[in-house]
């Protein structure tokens, strides 16, 4: 369906990543967002809380992460479209109510501008590091879908992404921005309202005396409603069977938790997106996300200048992970190349799918910039000999 | 002399698809949720309207048997979860149901903020003076002395006055009540949920089988009584001697007052937001 034109904010500007991902929020149908501010997300929750009071959208700063986060799973369940944002630190306080919210089936949008970590690490300086918090971070086995945008341009356009998918797979998404594309400014362009795509949540259109709201079958998506509606339901963090009431049994957790890991793994082909460039007869294969992506293109331009084969694979969706692709990429290619601005977290996924048919190479970064293209050249080197 | 509406308090329950419930002999927490259904019954409030939030603990664990919207969330954060319902719905008529634990210990940063805001909720405070779905733990309104599964030599902290505390931080209609005195407590939800605003009210409730059993008061009509003895009404206290008011826990409304609400205050605030934009444009 088109989108609500309140939100959309047509034109071309010069936005960094920050306000783009606001934007592109606004213009996704967004109307409820809880924040607590923090560097170097905060510019999101500005641009919001300032555009919001003239579209309908409610803007509340919490008092911190957890109650923010827990707003957040409250609003989606009156049928809002809503979002959190923040950054490492805050991302970690989060993760409680990020895991009700996959309990809970809840679609909502958790932005984190990542910076430097652990801890309070660099807050004003880019990093990768939480790429797999945001696969794992809360406890328990659930799966949840994370995007990676590598421009502000992209920022808005796959945060719309990143709330579509919500709707559809009733899950919290993680859209994993990096302080650099945060803060970085370009052009960006808004298109009119009626050529914005977006989903949203199908409402159950059964009788509440027919109405459970965690039925399915197989790998489908249980129907939504929302409170107010008449359908009286009941939502638990407990496990907790088709109607939502908990059971304490290893056969409703068989029945409540493997399908909220499959419904990720086995919808994985339709999530998982990914740019390729040259990867025919490549004898490298350069796997980057993000910021990092960027700065690979130039150290993949030295390589080819210097006659090396090598193909380019950048993660749009990197959980879940296309696991799929690359074993079908390992064998044919000599070796992979990852460098993210961590000390190896999406490499050891590569290097799994690889499953020694390739050699796997990671290009560490601590964080608080951004890779020398010369490192990663050198890797590119190494993998082709 | 309100209405008994006994026959009623059924209707308002999932009670061919839950019961019997968690609670232990004994336990208030069933007077008090009867309670709190006849003050939506005497206020006319549609069940589809209603959401009762919670955190995590034996008052948490509540909303499961309501007939109304409910969500049972993370431990401490309900209040934070029925900030976000309300905003994004304002029609709903959202009240949140905690222990002394779940909202004063985890949950404490989030209940004086939300007091702050002053959000038109009701937030219920089941005070026991334990965590009792853990074995009887200290919470951070065991009376000093009081033996608990943490605290085996006595209570050495001191510990909250939540009334004193939620007026201290702004909520607009503050009130006590006991699970004892049943009719009193109906009448002070009812006030509380009519409140436009923020509104706690504080109960106490007896746990025989985690507090009392720690505290030679395993038999549940011993803490009945206890309720009854050692609690005053605010009207009769004004009429007590200093030296008799010793010891005694006051009950009713301490505090009720008009102060602008949250959502209102939005509502103004989009409005000026709006002539803005006009103006420059």
């Amino acid at each position: 369906m088109k989108t609500d034109p309140a939100g959309v904010l047509t034109g071309t500007h010069y936005f960094d990543g920050d306000w783009a991902c606001g934007e592109g929020a606004m213009a996704a149908g967004c109307r409820f967002v809880a924040g607590y501010p923090i560097t170097p997300s905060t510019e999101v929750v500005e641009r919001i809380s300032g555009r919001f009071p003239t579209m309908g959208g409610t803007f509340i700063q919490m008092e911190d992460e957890l109650g923010s986060m827990a707003a957040v799973v409250g609003a989606a369940w009156t049928g809002t479209k809503c979002m959190t944002v923040t950054s490492g630190p805050g991302f970690s306080l989060m993760m409680e109510n990020i895991g009700l919210g996959a309990m809970m089936e809840t679609p909502c949008v958790v932005v984190n501008v990542q910076r430097g970590g652990p801890s309070t690490g660099l807050p004003t300086m880019t990093g990768q590091a939480d790429i797999m918090q945001a696969r794992w971070g809360s406890h328990g086995d659930y799966e949840l879908i994370s995007l990676s945008p590598q421009s502000p341009q992209e920022a808005f356009d796959l945060v719309i992404e990143a709330f579509n998918l919500s709707e559809l797979y009733r899950v919290p998404v993680m859209f994993m921005m990096d302080e650099c594309v945060g803060h970085m400014t370009e052009k960006v362009i808004i298109p009119p309202a009626e050529e914005i795509e977006i989903v949203q949540r199908k409402l159950s259109d059964k009788s509440p005396e027919e109405y459970l709201p965690y039925d399915f079958e197989g790998k489908e998506i249980p129907e939504i409603i929302r409170a107010g509606d008449g359908y009286r339901f009941h939502t638990t963090g407990l496990t907790h069977d088709k109607r939502g009431y908990p059971v304490m049994s290893a056969e409703c957790q068989e029945f409540n938790v493997r399908h909220l890991v499959d419904k990720i793994r086995q919808n994985a082909d339709d999530i998982v997106r990914y740019d390729e460039e040259q990867i025919d007869g490549a004898d490298v294969v350069v796997i980057a996300y993000g910021i990092t992506a960027r700065v690979t293109r130039m150290a993949i331009d030295m390589a080819r200048e210097k006659g090396v084969k090598v193909g380019f694979m950048r993660l749009i969706v990197v959980w879940p992970f296309p696991e799929k692709r690359i074993r079908e990429l390992a064998g044919n290619v000599k070796g992979f190349v990852v460098p993210e601005i961590n000390y190896g977290q999406v490499v050891l996924e590569v290097e799994r799918c690889a499953a020694g048919k390739s050699t796997t190479v990671g290009v560490p970064h601590g964080g608080g910039g951004v890779h020398d293209p010369e490192v990663i050249l050198e890797a590119i080197m190494g993998a082709a000999q | 002399m309100m209405a008994v509406h006994l026959p009623y308090e059924h209707k308002y329950l999932r009670h061919k698809k839950k019961f019997p419930h968690v609670w232990c002999p004994g336990c208030g927490i069933g007077i008090l949720m009867g309670s709190i259904i006849r003050a939506i019954i005497d206020l006319d409030w549609k069940k589809d309207d209603v959401v009762v939030s919670s955190g995590i603990g034996c008052t948490s664990r509540m909303p499961v048997y309501l007939d109304f919207n409910t969500l049972h969330t993370t431990h401490g954060r309900a209040l934070a979860f029925s900030t976000g319902v309300k905003l994004a719905n304002p029609t709903l008529k959202v009240i949140t149901v905690m222990g002394d634990g779940d909202a004063l210990a985890i949950g404490g940063n989030h209940i004086i903020h939300t007091a702050r805001r002053n959000m038109d909720m009701t937030a219920i405070v089941v005070n026991n003076n334990n965590y009792g779905m853990t074995g009887g733990q200290f919470s951070p309104t065991t009376p000093e002395g009081a033996r608990t599964s943490t605290t085996p030599y006595g209570m050495m902290e001191p510990n909250f006055d939540v009334c004193d505390l939620m007026s201290g931080a702004g909520a607009t209609f503050v009130a006590r009540g006991t699970v004892y005195h049943v009719m009193e407590l109906d009448r002070i939800f009812k006030r509380a949920m009519e409140k436009k605003g923020f509104s706690v009210v504080e109960v106490l409730s007896p746990c025989p089988t985690s507090f009392g059993r720690a505290n030679n008061q395993a038999d549940p009509v011993d803490m009945m009584e206890s309720l009854r003895d050692d609690t005053v009404t605010v009207k009769q206290a004004t009429k007590m001697k200093q030296q008799d008011l010793e010891g005694k826990i006051l009950r009713g409304i301490f505090r009720d007052v008009d102060v602008p609400e949250y959502l209102d205050r939005y509502e103004e605030l989009c409005q000026r937001a709006r002539e803005r934009l006009e103006m420059n444009q």
